[in-house]
């Protein structure tokens, strides 16, 4: 920090307090230490002290069977970050379509909205679970598509689900542009479209931000439900090593990696909120 | 008194205004905004709509720029019927600029984007061009530097001048100003109003809404006074302004004077 007069020195009111708010944060730092330690110990002693806690460790956290198993849980994980590459692309694009599909006026783009509306209740009501089985069990029965890896259809029904969330986020983005931005953009002859594309949806992706990051958490970790369609994610993955190992230690393998994979994004996403906070309260201290 | 005004006057075979209202009416629900307005306004002419909050002025300027619907009567841009439904709105308001009192500049945009959005996107001009050209308007208002800096850093003046200079970029035949000032800081104002000096001094055809009446006087050639959706009162500013005739306009120049 610079200070504006050269021949300023802080007065000793000013050196009081300074002296003050640094014992306040010594003292601050030292409480924290103190509780945090209070409650890991208080929680060791309680698990440790359960009558099972012997063999949860062995069935679950056994480091030899954790390194046998982690090659073949790593290379599903393999195939669920793809998974989720195309499934976020896929979800960004059917949500803004829906989702713009639900702010046209005007009769004649009612079955449209309807047909958007019906979409996104459905696929919100219905648990992604059910939508997998349908889409990666019903659709290929149906003997229309060529035989697609059970991979493909997880994607879809992934898709289909959060696409549903995603529009309603964006479309609450949209909502929350100002009228009076519309209204400018028009005044100045822009049609509709390029309203829409050049002024109102930059604005609403970045209102709603931190909403779609935190969508794409939740897809990191269902991307692991494709595993009931026999696709060997890491889920599947680490069942079929937890059936050779007769040892559970192979899921929690697939849980660790699962955070190692969305931890980033979660540090993201509360950067990138706590930074539009600050924004929008410039030089308060509250 | 102008040639322009003078122009609009039946007998002389000149051009015709460049907006003109004929019995336009404008309602929401039972409230009667616009009770039959008949106005006309000459190329190069400053006209001035004053009036209490609520008699219409801001309602006046969105029917003439098709960003509201009227009920009744017709909107002519120069000649042309625009309030013929079968109309391409968009491309009559791309002959129109507006300004509005809360700025409404893009804050996603940079303040060069914000001037040449509407050359590149509506008048298909290259970008190259649009942003020299864009460059040029802001360094007339003194804001070339800032032709990178995003609204939000802009004090309110700056931004209503950026706006305006949004607003004109495209040389649009006819300029809609609705209160432009009032959400301004006092030490503010004059900047504001400086420039839409230049602007007249420029020729430019303006219709502007405003509580500003030294302005109206000194500025514009046509004072219209609006009360309950009608035309209660016009005339020449500096006339106007000396000696109302009718006692509604009276009533009101003592009350907006004095305070």
């Amino acid at each position: 920090m610079t200070e504006a007069t050269s021949d300023w020195r802080p007065s000793a009111l000013e050196l009081e307090r300074r002296a003050f708010r640094k014992r306040q944060t010594t003292r601050s730092v030292l409480v924290s230490l103190g509780s945090t330690a209070v409650v890991a110990v208080v929680l060791w002693i309680v698990v440790a002290g359960t009558p099972g806690a012997q063999a949860v460790r062995t069935s679950f956290f056994d480091l030899d069977v954790a390194i046998a198993a982690f090659p073949a849980v790593l290379e599903g994980l393999w195939l669920n970050l793809r998974v989720l590459f195309f499934a976020a692309i896929g979800v960004v694009i059917v949500a803004v379509v829906l989702a713009v599909a639900r702010t046209l006026r005007g009769p004649v783009f009612f079955p449209l909205r309807f047909l958007a509306a019906a979409y996104t209740d459905v696929f919100r009501g219905v648990p992604l679970l059910i939508v997998l089985y349908l889409v990666g069990f019903g659709l290929p029965g149906l003997g229309l598509f060529p035989r697609m890896d059970p991979a493909f259809w997880g994607t879809i029904a992934i898709v289909l689900v959060y696409s549903a969330y995603v529009a309603e986020v964006f479309r609450a983005g949209i909502e929350a542009v100002h009228p009076s931005q519309r209204l400018a953009a028009r005044a100045l002859g822009l049609d509709h479209g390029q309203t829409l594309r050049r002024v109102v949806l930059p604005q609403a992706v970045r209102k709603v931000t931190p909403a779609l990051m935190n969508d794409f958490v939740a897809m990191q970790k269902d991307v692991g439900l494709i595993s009931v369609l026999g696709a060997v994610d890491a889920v599947r993955a680490a069942q079929i090593e937890t059936a050779h190992f007769y040892n559970y230690t192979p899921y929690v393998v697939a849980g660790l990696l699962f955070i190692a994979l969305a931890w980033p994004t979660i540090r993201l996403t509360d950067w990138v909120t706590g930074r539009m906070r600050a924004r929008e309260q410039v030089g308060s201290i509250v | 008194m102008s040639d322009a005004v003078d122009a609009v006057r039946p007998g002389r075979a000149a051009e015709p205004p460049v907006l003109e209202l004929q019995q336009v009416r404008c309602a929401f629900g039972d409230h009667v905004v616009l009770d039959g307005i008949d106005l006309a306004v000459a190329r190069h002419e400053v006209v001035a709509l004053i009036g209490a909050s609520g008699s219409g002025k801001s309602t006046l300027l969105r029917t003439a720029n098709l960003l509201e619907h009227i009920d009744d009567g017709r909107i002519l841009l120069t000649g042309e019927d625009v309030s013929d439904p079968r109309v391409d709105a968009d491309r009559v308001r791309a002959r129109i600029g507006a300004v509005f009192q809360q700025y409404n500049l893009f804050p996603h945009l940079n303040v060069l984007d914000n001037v040449t959005l509407a050359m590149r996107l509506v008048h298909r001009v290259p970008k190259g061009e649009a942003e020299r050209r864009g460059r040029e308007l802001l360094a007339t208002i003194g804001l070339e530097a800032k032709a990178g800096a995003f609204p939000d850093t802009l004090s309110g003046g700056q931004q209503q001048r950026v706006a305006i200079v949004r607003a004109i970029a495209s040389e649009p035949e006819l300029l809609l100003l609705d209160e432009i000032t009032s959400a301004l800081d006092p030490e503010l104002v004059g900047e504001v109003l400086a420039l839409v000096r230049t602007l007249k001094a420029q020729g430019a055809t303006i219709v502007m809404a405003t509580h500003e009446m030294p302005f109206a006087r000194d500025v514009a050639d046509r004072v219209v006074f609006l009360d309950g959706g009608r035309i209660v009162e016009e005339g020449p500013a500096r006339e106007f302004f000396r000696s109302p005739r009718e006692e509604r306009t009276k009533a009101f120049l003592a009350r907006v004077l004095s305070g």
